[in-house]
């Protein structure tokens, strides 16, 4: 495991298997929180933070409870109640110890509980055969491509309130359709091979 | 029996989970790419709803309020893994092709919405007929992308069955892949979500019209 292999698996999941415009996985709040930078800022870094997290217990948990028990087919119960009691205690502990980032994550920490990028990241995780090391990266590198995508549509939303649309396809509508002019241009880094 | 039939009617239409409520995108947009695909993950959804439905209908009496959001998601997550298993055991081409789509039902925001919204309030019956109009009308609206989608993007139709159409005449037109790619997805769920809201005006239109007649005869 060198730091370009690593490298390597961050700069996929960020740009050329970007979880929200290329795998699909997030999508819910991608639409739904996008609509204000400020929202979607704090989203983001909610993701970051607990995605984080998760792929390094996930790992922990699969390795050492659900491989040694032989009850691999319980991955999915069992890493949604990993990720569920996560975000419960990172919310307590925010609560406590930082009250102030509290306050800025405010109703999004709870709503990542239901973010399929989250339970996602952890079955690939799985899939994949990473190692600790190579997990947590996967996870961070996934947040931060979920958080650039998700930025980058709330600013262009932010521009289309004021656009004139035509009346069929105000709100969601045009929502999607710009979102796939954004898949549209990260298409373009599928082509980009790491080594 | 009433009632029944607007829970149908809700279902496929007034509150279309897919194309109303906008709830569920992931599964929508990256199963569509095909019609088996979708019928597989519209069926799978659809069961594990009814399911989940029924059951956190029975206990809703017992679940104490405080972790009613965690005891539903154990309960969803029991059903998903059973489904995700049968899938594997009897049909491992669906199950390949949805890969990871199959766990992520349990994070699917339906069946939570449903659960908190419906079944945690009324009776077995009623939760039941909400899971199979919900999953019905969850089902329609993947039929309908994938069939744009699978046309456009593959130049086929039900493919993958015995009753697959080659629609590109022997090769002669080149199918435009970027309809089963991401962009696809988007687009196609924008335009039909567009379409749906065109339907409406126009029918609330004709509504207020036919209204001011009968206003002006009076």
């Amino acid at each position: 495991m060198s730091l370009t292999s690593l490298f390597a698996i961050a700069l996929s999941a960020i740009l050329i298997e970007n979880y929200i415009l290329v795998q699909f996985l997030g999508i819910c709040p991608f639409l739904g929180v996008s609509k204000k930078t400020d929202t979607a800022l704090g989203m983001s870094m909610a993701v970051i933070f607990v995605m984080t997290i998760a792929s390094a217990i996930t790992y922990l948990v699969n390795k050492y409870l659900l491989v040694t028990l032989k009850l691999e087919y319980m991955q999915t119960v069992a890493f949604i109640l990993v990720i569920a009691a996560l975000v419960q205690f990172v919310e307590m502990f925010l609560q406590k110890a930082v009250p102030a980032l509290y306050q800025a994550l405010g109703i999004y920490l709870p709503l990542i509980t239901t973010n399929c990028a989250v339970l996602g990241v952890a079955l690939l995780n799985v899939e994949a055969g990473y190692t600790f090391i190579e997990s947590i990266v996967n996870g961070f590198a996934s947040a931060v491509g979920f958080s650039l995508a998700l930025l980058l549509f709330s600013t262009i939303r932010e521009r289309l309130e004021f656009s004139d649309i035509p009346k069929a396809f105000e709100g969601f509508p045009i929502a999607l359709i710009t979102a796939a002019l954004l898949a549209m241009s990260f298409m373009g880094f599928s082509g980009l091979k790491v080594f | 029996m009433k009632e029944t039939l607007k829970q149908f009617r809700d279902g496929l239409w007034d509150q279309n989970p897919i194309m109303v409520l906008v709830l569920g995108m992931c599964a929508t947009l990256a199963t569509t790419t095909s019609v088996v695909n979708a019928v597989g993950m519209g069926l799978s959804t659809t069961i594990v709803l009814i399911c989940s439905n029924v059951v956190i209908s029975l206990l809703r009496k017992v679940i104490p309020s405080q972790i009613r959001i965690a005891s539903y998601v154990v309960i969803i997550a029991g059903f998903v893994t059973a489904v995700d298993l049968i899938l594997q055991a009897y049909f491992p081409d669906i199950s390949e092709a949805l890969g990871i789509f199959i766990p992520l039902i349990v994070v699917n925001c339906i069946i939570l919405a449903r659960a908190e919204a419906f079944a945690s309030k009324n009776g077995v019956f009623r939760s039941a007929v909400d899971g199979l109009t919900m999953g019905l009308g969850f089902i329609f609206a993947l039929l309908m992308m994938s069939t744009i989608r699978e046309i456009l993007g593959n130049g086929t139709l039900f493919s993958g069955t015995p009753f697959e159409l080659d629609l590109t005449f022997g090769g002669k037109i080149e199918p435009a892949s970027l309809m089963i790619r991401p962009v696809g997805g988007f687009l196609t769920l924008g335009f039909l979500l567009a379409g749906r809201q065109k339907i409406n005006m126009l029918r609330d239109r004709k509504n207020s019209k036919t209204e001011e007649c009968e206003g002006s005869k009076s």
